[in-house]
């Protein structure tokens, strides 16, 4: 039962007001896109065992959708941060890299 | 390996059963072996049982970091069925049904493979027409299924509320042939034959490189020293992405956790297994006499085996609804499992980018009434470059969009 | 025997007398009773029969960790199996009736199973009934079922409820014992907010009955003192009754409350389900004593040193005249001095320790001139529904019996265990504690919250400190470090108490009982009570190779019973340990998995059931619809009219008169239930050209376009008819099932990827009551009502137009989902029935009926309109359902565009949409399949199309359907054959998938 901070409206809530949505920060691929990409875009996931950057929704409060950096091997939440962004912020990857030492971003994530 | 009979036991219990020996070797690893499955789960080990049952291949190490059936094998809610939609699953599922009807003698093994029958409720007009469909899916398939009325479910199944305020039963997709198993036998049943035929079942030894030549795979390496093979099996429910990132290829998978959780014990009361795909439960009673409740899977990307309690209260809930005898059980123990799901939550059994590399993972929330069939599938796949059964399931159709979608319901009715 | 004493137990009030019944007899007992105290006091040792051999068994724990004395409980609507007579507390007309035997508990016929125990050791099944194959469904298995279970399965409904709470707090301080009171205390001083949960129906926990003297005074006075200190404040909430089942993710923890399961039937719910959210959890849960494993240790009379304590001191219970004490540590010595004290017989202590000198409680129980006999312990246990006797031997030896000795109950301890359930339920870790040989949290690895940090700290007993002033100072110290975590501060005059120290003799692990038990006496030395697993179990599955711990644990069923192996978990892991000869920690545990203690299923579904399990939505025209006739099918959670139903009539001849009605006169649906989207801004027309397939930017204002909508992966998702009221606002209609999910869809698409957009999009369905007016005599009926201009140039088809009718401002679309004459009109939700009644009574004369959901499909299929759900499965693209026309070549882009040039969806080869017309006029099977020549390479029939909507056509008077076929379209006029599953095999042709007015021209008048 996680609690999630949304940082559109600022309240801190139960898991239950949310719904995950799967990995942050893909690529749209469209018509004109390779197979490979749009392939890639569409199915090939992270999926770490680890620091985790993950789309969120406040299905149940203000409706918005935002990023939560979280570890999906003990569930601690570095932070979340707005959804209208392509890359985690530097602060995010500062906090994270505070917390997790040997932790480095993917190329796509910096 | 001596054979296993109520003989063999009243024979022992002269001698206080000090004459029974390990189940399976306690294995060294060997410098090479000709196949290396990784991960000793059920399907692993039903990968390597038929390597050897089917094609003689019997140089084989079966590597467990953990305890063997440790996984999602020992962790399920022990369903078996074949009622599956479309033609690839249907194939799998009942190749894999038909295995276990006659696995405990296959394998000198009881896992009391119990054909008790297997309703899926239809509690809506949409799931009527779905189950109508499949009904006759599966007679073209060759899967004995058929959809029975609201008055035969509530026969087969007396506990049930049919007239259930809010979502009446309004009939059900009945297997008659379909039923559950012990879990943690199949694990051991073919861990012990494996043994027998000469494989290394390796417990505790954890993988933590793939090495590759040229493209194509050479060995593991591993905490107990590296191992050399000529071709590897991936068969590690719930961690296949982490073994392909290892590899250097990326899957189609998310690993999310599914729950599951029994009652305390109660004399017979519900004979066959029901799935409520309404309400999102599903329920059967074991042997033991336990309620044995799965639900759904969170949302989110989890390896911690806990998942979040408010699944449990949903599934508990929509269960009470149509089960209202259950309000009155007790939870004894809920546990989570990790999943691994893929982009059309149909399983993967495929050649990969690495020659040499197979892989076998994605069964989702399904795996253990696949155990057999899939690693009869898989064998004849590493064995012989390719398999009937596996044809569908290859990695390539995430590309050519050419998916397998057993959740037939996009949307409802105007 | 086992009897009440005249001295008065802590906990009850003999003023206020019980009866109650057990197996049909009555008795009596007292208010603060448990059903097992007051069994005891009745002579009623015997209470169950175990799982597996249907061993006779009395009860041997005082609390929730009691694995033998089950109990049916009550009747009717309020059974309930499995309950454990330790927890229950009597109440006045309590029911209770033993499990698992039959004919009776005196005497199973099941009990046959120990006489053949030998030949049922650890795993037996898994080696037999492998023969016939037929035998285990039929024989094998049902015997092994009726054989197993506990309790009889309620029959009838729970007339009890169940309501779920939501706490927040600071601290949430779990066990109300010592340690759970002094940490509560210390926390609430601090100032923070704080919930403590005690699972008994008293405060306190065993402190009082083990005694001790804090900070000058007695322990019950303590206890008094810091309740009435915790009661005065009101930052701090306690709660008896209430045991903390389980914590999870990032301090989440659940209180399971038992308000009148004492009390039945009185006002309220029966649970209450806690849902609490604490920044910090101190587990103040005690510790279980362990049992001794020796032969004979199951037999009536064996019980826990501590249970025996307890039932004397609390309840004024002796549960034998004459009992032996058998220890490996000081603790038990507190029985046979509690019990001397009470004039009953203690006829020896066998401590297995050899000690240098005799102190603390040994010297004081040698004082009363009881026996001790130091390196000495039990060979086996005598009698068989009861305790006759001990034979005692040397505790290094193999067990030859030195002297037997007749008693009635044998009290024994092997130790404690913290009660670290809690503390692992979301990941701490635990060490090895050498000096008490017991798991206990290891605090430096914690469970840890959001934030990363350990959000769980253990408290006393529960952390491995077991004397009196260690377990305060632990708990204070645990409230302070708490405290400190919550950036709060401890008022300096706050400090711990302080209690009397005992000098004590260390104890010393003792897992067999004597050391080198022969194979015959570990065949009778009990671990697991319940579930019969003994020490033979154990060191088999460890031959068998079953060497890890979990492995162990499910070969010989160890820990799986009700009590999850609160009593054998640590002996059972200490034998595997021996068998392997491992040291216990790196043998490791198993997981210890919520909840604590089981919680009914009824408490965890909480108050929505029935009527409010899921929330109904209903149209403004609900009632009416009720009120006349409506058969309803549920979509999604929406009810709404499969047909009305008039008189006698069936609801099939309802459907076909419906038809017939709207086809021929007029038509009356409610479709409130469309989804409604208002889509507005400056990108609006940009944004939807990229949601739909079609070009929806370049519709003009005043006219509709039908739309459809894919997923990213390509397939058909939605449809519906989009209008465009302005010049930045358009309406999307949806599917009903489709509102909320589309809604969703748009605003993802806007938030996660064209953020720059300037888009809103707003679900305005439930703003509208939408009712469609369908038939020829559409048109006269809404001019009946006056006001604009409905006709056909004022109005042509695919126009909408705003206005009023009847006086009722409404916005009216000229589409039709029928191919008749139609209008589909928008209401303020609020005038919807006001406007339906006006509709119907212009409409009397000219036929007007209402019509359901089905009359709508048979329409639309004789039209060949596609219905998503039926025609759309999630695995089909538009251009299978020869929609190509929706799809706009001129765009660059939209979603679902790339997709859908994939190889596989472009294949030629793919099944595509056609009307399918049965030779004999029957109706086509629901979902049958249509079969093409052999098999494939899997046996496999090979298939080449389906149906995918099939019904009877009144208008045609045959059955029609459509359905997706392999080149269909390419092959109108050959007969294809659907097997049914009915045995028939049924013959259909490829036609056009337009039945009726293939031209048109009815909508378009």
């Amino acid at each position: 039962m996680l609690t999630i901070h949304c940082p559109n409206c600022g309240v801190t809530a139960e898991e239950t007001e949310f719904h995950a949505h799967g990995e942050a920060h893909l690529k749209r691929f469209g018509p004109g896109s390779s197979e490979d990409d749009f392939e890639s875009y569409l199915f090939m996931r992270k999926n770490p065992k680890g620091v985790h950057f993950e789309r969120w929704h406040h299905r149940y409060g203000c409706g918005k959708w935002f990023h939560v950096a979280r570890c999906t091997m003990t569930l601690e939440v570095f932070g979340s941060y707005t959804g209208q962004t392509s890359v985690p912020p530097q602060q995010i990857i500062d906090t994270i890299q505070d917390r997790r030492p040997d932790w480095v971003p993917a190329q796509d994530q910096a | 390996m001596k054979k296993y009979s109520v003989f063999a036991v009243a024979r022992e219990a002269m001698r206080q059963h000090s004459g029974w020996d390990r189940a399976w070797r306690d294995a060294q690893p060997k410098a090479k072996y000709d196949v290396i499955i990784i991960g000793a789960g059920g399907h692993g080990l039903a990968t390597a049982y038929y390597l050897g049952k089917n094609f003689g291949i019997t140089n084989v190490a079966i590597l467990e970091k953990g305890w063997l059936g440790g996984g999602n094998t020992g962790r399920n809610t022990t369903i078996i069925r074949s009622n599956y939609l479309q033609d690839p699953s249907a194939a799998i599922y009942e190749k894999s049904r038909s295995l276990y009807e006659t696995m405990s003698q296959d394998l000198n093994y009881n896992v009391m493979f119990s054909p008790r029958g297997v309703i899926m409720l239809a509690q809506t007009e949409h799931e009527v027409r779905g189950y109508k469909r499949t009904a006759h899916a599966n007679a073209l398939q060759g899967v004995k299924t058929e959809f029975i009325d609201a008055q035969r479910v509530k026969e087969l199944c007396p506990i049930m509320d049919i007239d259930g305020p809010r979502y009446p039963v309004l009939g059900g997709l009945w297997q008659a042939r379909g039923g559950t198993a012990r879990h943690d036998a199949v694990a051991w049943g073919y861990a012990r034959a494996c043994s027998d035929m000469g494989m290394d079942v390796i417990q505790r030894c954890e993988v933590t490189g793939i090495r590759q030549e040229n493209g194509k795979v050479t060995g593991v390496t591993t905490n107990r020293g590296d191992i050399g093979c000529d071709k590897l099996g991936m068969v590690v429910a719930g961690h296949s992405g982490h073994l392909a990132d290892m590899a250097g290829f990326r899957l189609p998978i998310e690993s999310v956790a599914l729950q599951a959780l029994v009652s305390e014990p109660i004399k017979p009361c519900m004979d066959v297994v029901v799935m409520a795909n309404t309400v999102h439960g599903y329920l059967s009673q074991s042997d033991k006499g336990e309620m044995v409740i799965g639900g759904g899977t969170d949302g989110y990307n989890n390896y911690t085996q806990r998942g979040s309690f408010h699944h449990i209260e949903e599934t508990v809930r929509a269960l009470i609804e149509t089960f209202p005898m259950l309000s009155r059980l007790k939870m004894l123990r809920q546990w989570g499992g990790i999943v691994d799901v893929t982009g059309d939550r149909s399983p993967i059994l495929s050649k990969t980018p690495v020659d040499g590399i197979f892989i076998n993972c994605g069964w989702g929330t399904g795996g253990f009434k696949a155990i057999p069939g899939s690693g009869w599938a898989m064998a004849e796949l590493m064995a012989k470059g390719r398999s009937p059964l596996t044809d569908a399931f290859g990695l390539e159709r995430f590309t050519e969009g050419r998916f397998i979608d057993e959740s037939v319901a996009a949307g409802v009715a105007h | 025997m086992s009897t009440r004493l005249a001295t008065p137990g802590r906990l009850i009030d003999t003023s206020q007398p019980m009866s109650f019944s057990f197996n049909g007899k009555k008795l009596r007992g007292y208010r603060g009773d448990t059903l097992a105290s007051a069994l005891l006091a009745n002579d009623q040792m015997l209470m169950g029969r175990s799982f597996k051999y249907h061993r006779p068994r009395g009860v041997v724990a005082s609390g929730a960790e009691e694995p033998n004395a089950l109990v049916n409980l009550g009747r009717e609507g309020r059974f309930e199996p499995n309950q454990r007579v330790t927890t229950t507390e009597l109440f006045d007309g309590l029911e209770a009736t033993s499990q698992n035997h039959w004919p009776s508990l005196e005497f199973d016929v099941g009990a046959i199973n120990a006489r053949l125990s030998r030949f049922l050791p650890a795993g037996f099944y898994y080696k037999m009934f492998m023969y016939p194959r037929s035998f285990w469904k039929h024989v094998y298995e049902p015997i092994i079922r009726h054989s197993a279970g506990l309790g009889k399965a309620p029959k009838e409904r729970d007339v009890d409820t169940y309501e779920h709470f939501h706490a927040f707090c600071d601290v949430l301080v779990v066990g109300g014992g010592v340690a759970g009171l002094q940490a509560a205390l210390t926390a609430g001083k601090a100032g923070a907010r704080v919930i403590l949960l005690e699972q008994t129906d008293h405060w306190g926990g065993r402190a009082p009955v083990d005694g001790g003297v804090v900070d000058g005074a007695s322990v019950d006075n303590f206890v008094d003192e810091t309740l009435k200190a915790l009661q005065s404040m009101d930052n701090v909430q306690l709660r008896l009754r209430t045991m903390g089942a389980g914590v999870y993710d990032h301090g989440y923890a659940l209180g399971y409350e038992r308000l009148t399961d004492h009390a039945p039937g009185s006002a309220g719910p029966r649970h209450r389900l806690w849902r609490i959210r604490a920044a910090q959890i101190i587990t103040a849960t005690g510790a279980i004593e362990r049992p001794l494993s020796f032969a004979g240790n199951d037999i009536p009379g064996v019980m826990l040193a501590s249970a025996v304590r307890d039932y004397v001191v609390n309840y004024g219970v002796s549960v034998g005249d004459r009992t032996v004490v058998v220890t490996n540590n000081d603790n038990a010595y507190l029985t046979a001095i509690a019990l001397k004290n009470s004039g009953l017989s203690v006829p020896v202590i066998l401590d297995a320790r050899v000690l240098p000198d005799d102190r603390g409680l040994v010297a004081q129980a040698k004082a009363l001139g009881i026996r001790v006999m130091m390196g000495h312990g039990v060979s086996s246990v005598k009698g068989g529904k009861r305790v006759t006797g001990v034979a005692i031997c040397s505790q290094a030896g193999e067990g030859a019996v030195l002297e037997e000795i007749a008693c009635d109950a044998v009290a024994m301890s092997g130790g404690w265990s913290p009660v670290v359930h809690l503390w692992s339920h979301c990941g701490g870790k635990l060490r090895w504690d050498t000096t008490h040989a017991c798991f206990s949290p290891d605090v430096d690895n914690p469970p840890k919250g959001a934030d990363g940090m350990g959000f769980v700290t253990p408290a006393g007993a529960a952390s491995g400190m077991f004397a009196l002033d260690d377990v305060l100072h632990d708990a204070h110290a645990a409230a302070e470090g708490v405290i400190t975590c919550l950036d709060m501060k401890l008022p300096k005059e706050v400090t711990s108490p302080v209690a009397e120290r005992r000098e004590e003799s260390p104890m010393a692990p003792v897992w067999m009982m004597p050391h080198g038990a022969s194979a015959k006496l570990r065949a009778k030395s009990w671990l697991d009570y319940q579930n019969d697993v003994k020490v033979s179990d154990v060191r088999l599955a460890a031959q068998e190779g079953f060497v890890s711990v979990e492995h162990a644990k499910r070969y010989t069923t160890l820990g799986m019973a009700t009590d999850q192996g609160k009593l054998s978990n640590i002996n059972g892991l200490a034998t595997l340990a021996g068998a392997l000869d491992q040291d216990i920690p790196s043998v490791g545990t198993t997981t210890f998995r919520p909840p604590y203690h089981p919680i009914s299923l009824g408490a965890i579904g909480g108050e929505a059931r029935a009527e409010i399990f899921q929330p109904l939505r209903r149209t403004p025209l609900h009632d009416w619809h009720e009120a006349n006739g409506a058969v309803f099918e549920p979509v999604g959670q929406w009810r709404r009219p499969y047909a009305f139903t008039r008189g006698s009539e069936s609801t099939h001849d309802a459907v076909m008169r419906e038809v017939t009605n709207t086809r021929e006169k007029l038509g009356l649906l409610d479709a409130s239930t469309l989804g409604k989207i208002i889509v507005k801004g400056p990108d609006a027309g940009k944004f939807l050209d990229m949601m739909y397939t079609n070009m929806m930017s370049t519709l003009k204002p005043g006219k509709c376009r039908y739309g459809l909508m894919c997923s990213e992966n390509g397939f058909l998702i939605d449809d519906g008819v989009v209008a465009r009221i302005d010049e930045d606002t358009w309406l999307c209609h949806t599917t009903t099932g489709g509102a909320e999910r589309i809604h969703a869809h748009m605003e993802e698409w806007l938030q996660t990827e064209w953020w720059d957009w300037q888009v809103y999009v707003a679900n305005v369905t439930e703003q509208y009551a939408q009712i469609a007016v369908v038939g020829p005599n559409a048109r006269q009926a809404l001019e009946r009502l006056g006001g604009m201009d409905v006709s056909k140039e004022a109005l042509g088809f695919m126009d909408w137009a705003d206005g009023t009718l009847g006086g009722f401002n409404c916005r009216v679309y000229r589409i039709s989902f029928s191919g008749e004459l139609s209008y589909e009109i928008a209401v303020d939700a609020s005038h919807g029935q006001a406007f339906w009644d006006a509709l119907m009574a212009v409409g009397a004369d000219l036929g007007a009926m209402p019509y359901g959901t089905e009359c709508l499909h048979i329409l639309r299929a004789e039209k060949g309109f596609i219905m998503i759900g039926d025609e759309t499965d999630g695995t089909v693209i538009p251009q299978d359902l020869g929609l190509n026309w929706a799809i706009s070549k001129k765009k660059d882009d939209f979603i679902g565009k790339r997709a859908q040039e994939r190889s596989h969806m472009t294949d030629p080869n793919r099944w595509k949409l056609v009307g399918l017309e049965t030779l004999d006029g029957s109706t086509l099977p629901d979902g049958a399949y249509a079969v093409g020549e052999g098999t494939n390479e899997n046996g496999q029939r090979n298939m080449i199309g389906r149906v995918t909507s099939t019904y009877h056509s009144p208008t045609l008077g045959r059955g029609i359907a459509m359905g997706l076929v392999h080149n269909g379209p390419d092959r109108m006029g050959e007969v294809l054959s659907f097997p049914g599953t009915d045995g028939k095999t049924y013959e259909a042709k490829i036609v056009d998938p337009v039945f009726y007015d293939k031209e048109g021209e009815k909508q378009n008048v």
